[in-house]
């Protein structure tokens, strides 16, 4: 377990770094408009000084050799158009809380109400709840996001008498995006949570547990519930996680000042460092989540060995 | 007593067979002609020997059987096929001509659905909704088919290889582990972020991720049937490797691509939604089913103009509820499992 764990890790720090030096590359073929506020005023030697001290010119290798020095040390570069001169680090210490705040609460209500109804469903497989169920997961999974969510927000704003600017103190805000936000991932639990309780139904143990005379409500919360929540369990802590991205989506549409609205706020108005330092944020939650739930996984589980399995997931 | 009863029946019922019997033909036919030769016959020979079972046949028995399914196909195939003849038809507008009343020289801004001959209303400039929403179904299907194919071919090429040769493993794999933790949004925002948004860099964009996922799922399933008997078998003989691919191996894996295909349409249009909501969408020029949900958006909240929103909504989430539905559908059908009553 212990040589497992530090295997992934390595590999999991080798493949940050290879994302991030993709990234850092993709990104130095912007157009070099991204790095000023008033391109267009400034004459070219100008341009070429201020490249100058951004280290823009040198060789490609040095500039990641750089980045990596300083982001090792915590120094993600400063904002050039987002906030100008402001260190990013300082910017993302801002948005955090409230993206994280958000997604936990988010992701509470997905469990809350996905579980249990993955559970019903699993449990009257065939029957009216299980078919209900079935239909709004379709809905959730085959209509896009951003059209229930502009449904969500043209009705639900009237309904619950909120208006259009995000106000945090005030709890009426909360309700439509913490909702919104939840319906993917409530959908997600209950589909699978009824595949598994579905197959783990058919094994030996439920039939001798049936044959032993336990009743059907004991089997399924018990038994069957049990050993269907661990493959469930490794999504977990990547769900939490990743309540520090924020949705892109919500975020924006709400105007929440969040992680999510960051990002799309830095694409649209080209700021190279900032979309550097969110992406490599958003790496490094994603392939720690991973290994949280693959661990979580083990701990839960004690049938699970990853150490003769290759490759992870 | 009841003994007897049966008795009684079980003759009864052997009278009737020996009755049935006598009725045939041959009866009365001498007895040297009862055993007559009937000579060698290739058919008749062959016929013992194989079943009539098709695969596909027997797929889409299974699938009619689904009447929702069949159902939502015709629609599904009359609205495709109506987006790309529209522009065809007698009397279509062009998406991206701003109408002007010809009496009073105005634009006709925000006319309601059904008026002035616009079926679905016009938006701000006076272009027709009609016609735009239909070239944007156009735009949007011609995208996501593209992805489909993309992460088809390239998918079950790179997932045969990953899963058929042995010294390709390794590369593959931690191939995998690096793009696997990118997350999709983070490259669907790169690549439109790096270059200009068109229809083909929004292809690439959208096929970069997915044909690794495919990849992934066609190694798993070969890994599982690659050393089976009759792979041996065929490889002791000396059947090409070709032959075996795509003989032995992928008519196994039918099911899992068609509904791999199948829901990744709907998800490639989601994904042009997304792009161009957060602004790095195709320009208003092409117009999309992405950007006319985005223009919706603008004016939802007033009341009056909601159909904007309304009706590309309506088209998009029909399309794809009904790729996705379908593709469950066949996916069923296309299981040998399901085929036997």
């Amino acid at each position: 377990m212990v040589q497992y764990l530090a295997k992934r890790i390595g590999r999991s720090i080798l493949t940050l770094f290879i994302i991030v030096t993709l990234v850092f590359c993709l990104l130095r073929l912007m157009p070099i408009e991204g790095y000023f506020a008033n391109y267009e005023k400034m004459t070219e030697a100008q341009i070429q000084a201020g490249l100058q001290s951004m280290g823009l010119l040198d060789p490609l290798p040095v500039q990641i050799g750089h980045f990596w020095q300083n982001a090792l040390h915590g120094n993600l570069g400063v904002s050039h158009i987002y906030k100008v001169n402001v260190p990013v680090t300082e910017i993302l210490a801002q948005k955090l809380p409230i993206s994280i705040e958000m997604g936990v609460l988010a992701m509470l209500l997905s469990l809350v109400l996905g579980i249990p109804l993955g559970l019903v469903m699993g449990r009257c497989k065939g029957r009216w709840p299980d078919k209900l169920g079935t239909a709004l997961i379709v809905l959730i999974q085959a209509v896009p996001a951003a059209v229930y969510f502009l449904y969500i927000q043209m009705y639900g704003t009237s309904v619950v008498g909120v208006g259009l600017l995000f106000d945090a103190s005030n709890w009426r805000y909360w309700v439509l995006p913490v909702c919104s936000m939840s319906l993917a991932n409530l959908a997600f639990y209950a589909m699978w949570l009824r595949r598994y309780m579905v197959d783990e139904s058919n094994k030996d143990y439920v039939k001798l547990a049936r044959a032993k005379g336990v009743s059907e409500n004991n089997i399924a919360l018990h038994h069957v519930f049990r050993n269907a929540m661990v493959p469930l369990v490794q999504y977990i802590p990547s769900a939490f996680l990743n309540t520090v991205v924020g949705s892109i989506y919500i975020e924006s549409l709400y105007s929440i000042p969040g992680m999510g609205g960051l990002l799309v706020t830095c694409v649209q108005r080209h700021d190279n460092t900032m979309v550097q330092g969110i992406v490599l944020l958003y790496a490094c939650v994603g392939i720690i989540g991973l290994i949280l739930g693959d661990v979580l996984m083990v701990l839960i589980d004690p049938r699970i060995n990853f150490g003769k399995k290759e490759g992870g997931r | 007593m009841l003994s007897f009863l049966k008795r009684e029946k079980s003759k009864q019922l052997e009278d009737k067979l020996n009755d049935a019997q006598r009725r045939t033909g041959w009866e009365d036919l001498p007895e040297d002609e009862l055993f007559t030769p009937a000579g060698f016959r290739s058919e008749d020979a062959e016929a013992t020997a194989s079943s009539n079972y098709s695969y596909w046949g027997s797929t889409f028995r299974a699938f009619l059987k689904n009447k929702a399914a069949v159902a939502l196909l015709i629609a599904l195939a009359a609205v495709v096929a109506f987006a790309f003849l529209q522009p065809y038809l007698p009397g279509q507008a062009d998406p991206n001509l701003c109408a002007v009343d010809p009496v009073t020289g105005i634009q006709y801004r925000n006319i309601a659905p059904g008026q002035d001959g616009f079926v679905w209303g016009s938006n701000s400039i006076g272009q027709d909704l009609w016609a735009r929403i239909w070239a944007g179904a156009r735009t949007s299907l011609t995208i996501a088919f593209f992805v489909a194919l993309i992460e088809a071919v390239v998918g079950i090429t790179a997932g045969v290889l990953w899963g058929y040769v042995r010294g390709l493993d390794f590369v593959f794999t931690e191939l995998y582990n690096i793009f696997d933790n990118i997350p999709t949004a983070i490259v669907l925002i790169l690549i439109s972020y790096v270059a200009t948004p068109s229809i083909w860099t929004m292809i690439l964009g959208m096929s970069i991720k997915g044909w690794i996922e495919m990849a992934r799922f066609i190694r798993n399933q070969i890994l599982i049937i690659r050393d089976r008997d009759y792979n041996v078998a065929s490889r002791c003989i000396g059947t090409p490797t070709v032959r075996i691919v795509f003989r032995n191996l992928l008519p196994y894996l039918v099911s899992v691509i068609m509904l791999r295909m199948a829901l990744t349409i709907p998800e490639a249009i989601g994904n042009e939604v997304f792009i161009t909501y957060i602004g790095l969408g195709l320009s208003v020029e092409t117009p999309s089913l992405g950007n006319l949900v985005n223009d919706g958006r603008k004016v939802m909240m007033q009341a009056g103009l909601r159909y904007q929103l309304l009706y590309p909504t309506l088209i998009l989430s029909f399309v794809t509820i009904a790729f996705y539905l379908i593709g469950n559908a066949f996916s069923d059908a296309a299981d040998p499992k399901n085929h036997l009553q």
